[in-house]
């Protein structure tokens, strides 16, 4: 074990690294994506919402093992057959959108559930104020709903990080992948896989235990 | 006979209103006039509020026509927003915005329509507060509040856009007993002031004191109208005299 963490030390930290920047790239989009066909789901447009529908059940019936073969391996062969021969996708830009997708479709459920959450009384109080509907969106209804939503968004981000392990097939030197070379180099599999298990479960704990304090210091003064 | 020198400033004609298959207004007739103080009582499911929530299309209107402050609401082209920016509205659930300070939920409105500056709307905000006896309040969140006291500052939130028109529904419904009055404290004061101004409620005491004219409904249609004294003392329909045996 201590000859592993001498030799890799550097290799598994960097592979960590990785696996944040992948987390935090993919859970931004994520949330945007979520936002975006959230408030397609809530709208009162047929068309928004069928869309929106289409994509979350689109999205969560594929395995995100094949969606990123498919993006890694699949779009690009497109691309190359159609406009541009020589196009290249790294395993860095497939890995961020497939989970980025991914992980939008369910933060797209999360934000509508958290706007549906909000009391429509709110929303009728900003609307007879003369506000209308993107003003009131964004002013009284989103900010309560991001308070509902934090708990499952820090579920999310926890999920995502450990779907990142998942992009390890496309080639990805995040942290799983790096186990898989060490094990190949060394064959201590009970020491290497011990602990990346380990590192993985220092990083999340840590982060959730954060997250939880955010929780707390937004919730401060709205609560009775 | 009833208030109306002045200008037409709510004009109803076969307003209708449907859920579905169920037509909950049938055919509704109304004018008011500026400075009248109109109360529509009646029994659950009579159609009071949704008729209070068509005036400013809070429910979208079936058929029918609704002029308010000569704006043809009615019309799907009119701009909607701008229209209920001069008619106020209070609810039975006070609807204060849990994540603002008091002063800031007056403030919302008026500074992010534009309508006045940052100080501008909060000089306002802190004198409506003081109107309504609650400039103490000002840095206080909603959930700190008493129901009184919410509705107070929802009255006063519904004032800072200085609607020319006010639209209670059942603004005392939701309070505890004893704090009903100052409600209708600050109610009276503003019906004082001249604000055209048309209630929904149960309260009856309310009506005979401050009311310029009762609407009396019933199955989603107006049943009888009259002042106070014509409605409440010498009631003409089966069903009103029903209705205020039941209640008084």
């Amino acid at each position: 074990m201590q000859a592993i963490l001498e030799t890799y030390s550097s290799m598994l930290l960097q592979a960590l690294g990785q696996t944040m920047l992948l987390t935090l790239l993919s859970l931004l989009f994520a949330f945007i994506i979520g936002l975006i066909f959230g408030m397609m789901s809530v709208s009162k447009n047929r068309v928004l919402n069928i869309i929106s529908v289409v994509y979350v059940d689109g999205i969560r019936g594929i395995p995100l093992i094949v969606l990123a073969y498919f993006i890694y391996f699949g779009v690009p062969k497109i691309i190359q057959m159609t406009v541009n021969p020589g196009f290249r996708m790294t395993a860095l830009v497939a890995g961020t959108i497939a989970l980025s997708m991914n992980a939008g479709a369910y933060m797209s459920e999360i934000f509508r559930a958290g706007i549906q959450s909000v009391d429509i009384g709110q929303v009728e109080a900003s609307r007879s104020l003369g506000l209308g509907y993107a003003r009131t969106m964004q002013r009284v209804v989103l900010p309560q709903a991001i308070r509902t939503m934090i708990p499952s968004i820090i579920n999310q981000f926890i999920i995502s990080l450990k779907d990142t392990s998942i992009l390890s097939v496309i080639g990805f030197p995040e942290l799983t992948k790096a186990g898989n070379i060490i094990v190949g180099n060394t064959f201590a599999t009970a020491e290497t896989w011990g602990i990346i298990a380990v590192m993985y479960l220092i990083v999340i704990v840590t982060l959730s235990r954060i997250a939880k304090l955010i929780e707390r210091r937004i919730n401060v003064g709205t609560k009775r | 006979m009833l208030a109306q020198n002045g200008k037409l400033k709510i004009h109803t004609r076969n307003l209708k209103k449907s859920f579905g298959n169920l037509e909950v207004l049938k055919s509704i007739d109304v004018d008011i006039y500026e400075g009248e103080v109109v109360v529509v009582l009646g029994p659950s499911g009579s159609g009071k509020s949704t008729f209070l929530r068509c005036l400013n299309r809070l429910e979208d209107i079936t058929s029918g026509e609704v002029v308010v402050d000569d704006i043809n609401i009615s019309d799907k082209k009119v701009d909607i927003n701008k229209f209920r920016e001069n008619i106020g509205m209070v609810f039975q659930h006070f609807n204060l915005f849990p994540h603002m300070t008091v002063l800031r939920n007056i403030t919302l409105a008026p500074v992010d329509l534009k309508k006045m500056t940052k100080s501008e709307a909060q000089e306002k905000g802190m004198a409506l507060l003081t109107r309504v006896g609650m400039e103490t309040k000002a840095n206080a969140y909603p959930p700190q509040l008493s129901g009184g006291q919410k509705q107070r500052v929802a009255i006063a939130r519904a004032l800072a856009m200085n609607p020319d028109i006010m639209l209670f529904d059942e603004p005392t419904s939701a309070l505890d007993p004893e704090m009903v009055g100052e409600v209708l404290a600050v109610m009276k004061e503003l019906a004082a002031e001249g604000m055209t101004m048309v209630v929904v409620t149960h309260e009856i005491g309310f009506a005979k004191e401050v009311a310029s004219r009762v609407i009396f409904m019933d199955g989603g249609y107006i049943v009888e109208e009259g002042t106070p004294d014509e409605v409440f003392n010498h009631p003409k329909e089966a069903r009103t005299i029903d209705f205020l045996n039941k209640v008084l």
